[in-house]
């Protein structure tokens, strides 16, 4: 079997996800206010924010810049592929990117992060202490009934 | 600062906790940047190559599924690295085949066996709930050495 060389693109550079989800700072804020500062940092503008790449210290200085937006309802994450990557982008694969499902589940849960941010960011550290004593109940099982019911819907 | 391994690997929300209140997240996009920038043989689709399931024998037997080994030839070294880690119990998100599912176990297994400050949770399912997450983590977090208060 032949292998080609392997040239990597954008070494040494990071990839930063930013999702916003906020009733007061759309996606487009939050590209326009990285554009505002990118200095040459790659931006592009998704549906849910934008990401970002360019070298580790630009990087974290238009996230700094970013995460005054709106502290609670943003949020960031690496990523590990540069954007328009061939194996990764959905304009060569089709469909919806892998990762997005697990972005999109958390991202239903993002009003309770934020909500949970903005409240903890009031609390002294005796509240805090106390808050995080709270334990986070199991979640209920699937009764057996419907289960059965399940099983015989099967057959 | 302390570098605390995720479980999820992929998680959006820990990854962006740990990194908001002053620690390094350790999580997949952390190892597979570091694998996509580095030179050597086209192997596509994602750059794994035949030598990765190899380097997975240091944390699964030669026995073990090389999907689990070649997974744990990026987790591993993470793992490794780590001095505390997230863990969220039954992450739905991380559903996936049995090379997915299996290697989630080991990792899981591999966290909770190591010496280090762990935390376990489940994902919030109200707002009270995500106080609670949030607070936990938070309390975690500035416990570690150089955390922020």
């Amino acid at each position: 079997m032949s292998q080609k060389p392997y040239v990597p693109e954008y070494v040494g550079t990071v990839t930063k996800y930013v999702f916003v989800d906020s009733p007061n700072t759309t996606p487009q804020d939050v590209a326009a206010a990285a554009y505002e500062i990118a200095k040459g940092v790659m931006i592009k503008e998704t549906c849910f924010g934008c990401q970002i790449t360019g070298l580790p210290e630009d990087v974290d200085r238009i996230i700094a810049h970013l995460r005054v937006l709106d502290p609670y309802r943003i949020f960031i994450k690496d990523r590990g592929f540069p954007p328009g990557d061939a194996r990764r982008c959905r304009a060569d694969l089709g469909g919806a990117r892998p990762g997005y499902l697990g972005h999109e589940f958390e991202m239903q849960l993002a009003r309770y992060f934020s909500y949970g941010l903005e409240q903890t960011d009031k609390m002294s550290a005796a509240e805090l202490k106390k808050a995080a004593g709270e334990i986070l109940p199991e979640p209920e099982a699937i009764d057996a009934e419907i289960i059965e019911q399940i099983i015989a819907e099967d057959k | 600062m302390v570098k605390v391994f995720i479980y999820p690997a992929t998680s959006l929300i820990l990854s962006d906790l740990v990194a908001r209140f002053g620690h390094e997240p350790l999580g997949s996009a952390v190892k597979i940047r570091e694998h996509i920038q580095s030179p050597g043989f086209d192997s596509p689709p994602i750059q794994m190559t035949s030598e990765d399931p190899q380097k997975g024998l240091k944390w699964a037997a030669v026995e073990v599924p090389s999907g689990i080994r070649g997974r744990m030839s990026l987790y591993g070294p993470l793992v490794e690295q780590a001095e505390a880690a997230i863990i969220i119990d039954e992450p739905d998100l991380s559903f996936g085949c049995m090379g997915c599912a299996r290697t989630n176990e080991l990792l899981a297994f591999m966290l909770r066996e190591k010496d280090m400050p762990k935390l376990e949770l489940r994902y919030p399912a109200s707002k009270e709930e995500g106080v609670t997450f949030v607070a936990k983590i938070k309390q975690f977090l500035s416990e570690l050495p150089g955390g922020t208060k």
